[in-house]
């Protein structure tokens, strides 16, 4: 027996190494017709170690501190984050790929939901996994709220002040919880000093036992695929292997691999030409340092907490309070969690599911893009009116679909094995995300 | 699975390159990291070398000049204190400064470039401490043979006006002096000497 | 190659459909003729940065041996631009006392290190042509962009004094123009016709070294990705492909 080999054999008498690679990596069964889609939980995990070990590096030379230099009107945090850009060695790299890998966090973890949409992977027997998934986008959420104040520019004390304010509508208790909140009656260095905790640490820990948590349930029940066909019925009588499904090491992650050298390309062109992404990564307010007595004439959230924003915005206020936009928003999010229950269809797939429904998915997809796109800019009655409209149909997709679910079944019936994706519906493709493009470009032309 | 021929060569060669390619990148990756552990502009900046005016200094009088946030003494020596540097060869560990302690041209008789005015670190060799000016003869806790030195509180080290370590005391090594230069006979610019 | 990178980044940024209304209203602004490699450029608009701006406005997060990224030695550095007793290491600090300055000028004058960051290149541009002479200011001066500005015309002994006229439009709608009335040192009047080409220049110049100092490694920046992507695109991407391809040779 070789030293390596009987050094594995000591730890495995004492600690599961061999059998949890086995039973996580190289004797995981995946079904092997994974597509594009199916990248982005792999990205995704790239992403939060990447988060973290960026932003363990920036906590080293960042100062969560309001107060001004002396002589300026500049205060030590905002001095903080472009000392880092400026002074430190390979700060500006490490900096770029932080707020780069927030907004790049957001593309795949909204990928990834959509995946799941469309092939019902939080249909049973995965409700846990979409659960634990919806809990992570919670705190995803909550971690890019909370680190959005550190810079200490302009949007991050006013997008803060709103956001904090939201919960002030709350009748009753709301005034003296944002208060609790802010630790102060503004937001200030006490808000920042606790945003600071949460964000570097107290919310990373619970996100890193939650992305754990997902994978362990996924591991349990196994993979879904683009045709929404259970593996696990169809094994192999001899070696009891799912015939449908290959290990995950080597070749998902030689698949993977290959996908992360494709992600990496995307986002080194961001980081290294347009880290600002035409003011939608780094908005160009942040670079004025925090001024609690003077509001910028435009505030919006970063894009991706645009859709909820919009919808915010959409619900007027009535009954002498504008908790019922709060409550929308709130109810955008926590809604999706409830997919597993409202969907009524026994078929996983988009694939093979009914007209009802891919005409609700369709609408789905204009209203999310929609709202993404109203919630970045400005205000118009006309806008205010098709967001409206959006938020409806955004709440229909959900709410109707106990309805338009049922009995809603597709002319091709559901297979027995898994399929090859078929050069059609490679072509389809192409032709969905070019008509995507072209029609949110359109949008944003009109409106 | 298969009945094909797998090409295990060109699978070994594919992985290694791979892996390979994928060690270079976690390398580039890893190097602004480890760049940010040095010191920064800040730190340099504020590590810059210092620029002194010694002409208000009275013989015997000694300041301190801060230089990359050590204190750095300068100790205009009166002839006397010079004189008896010579004397006290036989009680100090390194007497000849051979221990690589001081720039080159400070390794002399006073450690010094003019004879009358030292620079040194002002932080003993032992563990860190910063040893007192005790320029006074014969002081009781010092006993009779003191000629005037450095004594650090926190061990006992004994140190001359050169900076020259004691024997039998816990610091190894002489003071370290400082690069050092005159810009002009008054101005001294300590942390460069080129 | 760089080109190419170069085009490919711009078609990116096209096909973002909301890039055309990060500046929703307001005045049009010119583009600035700006060139962050142009060392001669940087070095001009930094001594013009030095010498006026810093009097009241401080950059705290630049400092003075960053210059040498422009090509400046650190004996011109020291010569030209530091203020007396400053080290070459020191930041761009203010000469003027911040309480001084909000006495005189009703609000401290802002921090400029980042200031191209928020304002854009163009803006910036466009604000240093656009002060014209307005009497119901306390300074006498109002800016086309920045409307009741509280600075004052800095260079005016430069540009001269432009006043703001209405004109009517193509379309007849109103639009405000500005009018070189009394020339500078660096601008011409003759027969009614203006000619502002230097006074121009130096402004491009100050713009060019403003967007340089909001960030001083965009240089490097753009030098290692093209390393960086070369990196990927040729050998990671190539690689992982045929890796990929040679595995799932068993998968049927």
């Amino acid at each position: 027996m070789s030293k390596g080999r009987s050094l594995l054999n000591w730890i495995d008498e004492r600690f599961p190494l061999s059998s949890s690679l086995k039973s996580h990596v190289t004797e995981y069964y995946a079904p092997k017709n994974f597509n594009f889609w199916y990248f982005f939980g792999s990205l995704a995990l790239l992403v939060l170690v990447m988060q973290i070990v960026t932003g363990i590096f920036l906590t080293m030379n960042y100062k969560p501190d309001a107060s001004l230099l002396p002589g300026s009107n500049v205060s030590v945090a905002f001095a903080s984050v472009e000392y880092i850009m400026r002074d430190v060695g390979g700060g500006w790299i490490i900096r770029y790929m932080h707020s780069t890998g927030a907004s790049m966090f957001f593309v795949v973890v909204y990928l990834h939901m959509f995946r799941g949409l469309i092939y019902g992977s939080y249909k049973q027997p995965r409700e846990l996994v979409w659960i634990f998934g919806m809990l992570i986008f919670l705190c995803l959420m909550a971690e890019a709220f909370l680190g959005y104040l550190l810079p200490w520019g302009q949007m991050s004390f006013w997008g803060a002040q709103v956001i904090v304010n939201l919960f002030s509508s709350i009748p009753v208790i709301g005034p003296d919880l944002s208060v609790f909140i802010r630790g102060d009656f503004v937001v200030s260095d006490a808000t920042l000093n606790r945003f600071f905790a949460l964000h570097v640490i107290a919310v990373p820990l619970v996100l890193l036992g939650l992305v754990v948590a997902h994978l362990v349930a996924l591991h349990e029940v196994g993979s879904n695929n683009p045709d929404g066909v259970e593996i696990k019925k169809n094994k192999d009588p001899v070696t009891h292997l799912p015939k449908d499904g290959i290990p995950f090491h080597p070749y998902y992650t030689v698949k993977d691999v290959l996908g992360v050298a494709v992600f990496l390309i995307v986002f080194s062109l961001i980081v290294f030409f347009l880290p600002d992404m035409g003011g939608y990564f780094l908005e160009a307010n942040n670079f004025i340092p925090a001024d609690p007595l003077k509001t910028p004439p435009h505030i919006a959230p970063v894009w991706y907490f645009t859709p909820f924003y919009a919808i915010l915005r959409a619900v007027p206020s009535f009954a002498g309070t504008q908790v019922w936009g709060v409550l929308a928003m709130g109810a955008a999010v926590v809604v999706i969690a409830f997919l597993p229950w409202l969907d009524r269809s026994p078929i996983k797939s988009v694939r093979y599911r009914g007209p009802k429904f891919k005409f609700m998915l369709v609408l789905f997809i204009i209203a999310f893009i929609g709202l993404g796109m109203l919630g970045a800019l400005p205000t118009t009655n006309v806008r205010t009116i098709v967001s409206q409209i959006l938020s409806v149909v955004y709440f229909a997709f959900f709410l109707g679909m106990p309805f338009y679910t049922k009995n809603d079944v597709g002319s091709v019936p559901v297979p027995d094995r898994v399929t090859e994706s078929t050069t059609k519906m490679k072509i389809n493709f192409a032709i969905m995300v070019a008509l995507v493009v072209a029609g949110a470009y359109l949008f944003a032309t009109i409106i | 699975m298969s009945e094909q021929q797998v090409d295990t060569g060109r699978r070994r060669f594919l992985t290694v390159a791979t892996s390979a390619v994928g060690g270079v990148a976690a390398a580039g990756v890893a190097a602004p990291f480890l760049m940010s552990f040095f010191p920064s502009e800040r730190a340099k900046a504020a590590g810059a070398p210092v620029e002194v005016e010694i002409h208000k200094m009275e013989p015997g009088q000694k300041i301190n000049v801060e230089w990359r946030g050590k204190p750095v003494w300068l100790l205009n020596r009166t002839d006397e204190q010079v004189k008896n540097l010579a004397k006290l060869a036989p009680a100090l560990a390194d007497p000849e400064s051979d221990m690589d302690q001081q720039p080159a041209y400070c390794k002399n008789a006073t450690r010094s470039i003019k004879p009358n005015l030292l620079v040194a670190v002002g932080i003993c060799t032992h563990l860190g401490c910063s040893p007192t000016y005790r320029p006074d003869l014969a002081p009781a806790d010092l006993g009779p043979e003191w000629v005037g030195g450095f004594y650090c509180p926190c061990h006992g080290s004994k140190f001359d006006l050169a900076a020259r370590v004691y024997k039998g005391v816990p610091a190894p090594k002489n003071l370290e002096i400082p690069p050092h230069k005159y810009l002009s006979d008054t101005r001294l610019l300590i942390g460069e000497d080129k | 190659m760089k080109t190419q990178i170069r085009h490919l980044i711009a078609a990116c940024a096209m096909v973002l459909p909301l890039a055309s209304f990060a500046n929703e209203g307001g005045p049009a602004l010119d583009k600035a003729p700006i060139n962050i490699q142009d060392t001669e450029s940087l070095q001009r608009g930094a001594q013009i940065f030095t010498n006026y701006c810093l009097s009241c406005h401080s950059a705290v997060s630049m400092r003075y041996n960053r210059l040498m990224d422009i090509g400046l030695t650190e004996q011109q550095i020291k010569d030209n631009l530091l203020p007396d007793g400053g080290k070459i290491g020191d930041q761009m600090k203010v000469s003027m006392a911040a309480g001084d300055a909000k006495a005189w000028l009703g609000a401290p004058p802002p921090d400029l290190s980042v200031v191209a960051r928020s304002r854009g290149a163009d803006w910036l541009y466009t604000y240093l042509r656009g002060f014209y002479r307005d009497d119901t200011r306390p300074t006498g001066w109002n800016n086309l962009v920045f409307d009741k500005v509280g600075m004052p015309h800095v260079f005016w002994q430069w540009q001269g004094d432009q006043v703001l006229e209405t004109v009517k439009g193509a379309h007849g709608e109103e639009e405000h123009v500005l009018k070189l009335v009394k020339a500078g040192t660096l601008t011409k009047l003759e027969n009614g016709k203006a000619s502002t080409v230097e006074y121009d220049r130096r402004m491009a110049d100050l713009t060019n070294y403003l967007v340089f100092m909001g960030e001083p490694a965009q240089v490097k920046r753009n030098q290692i990705g093209y390393v960086v992507l070369m990196f990927l695109g040729l050998l990671l991407l190539p690689l992982a492909y045929f890796l990929k391809k040679e595995y799932w040779k068993d998968i049927h």
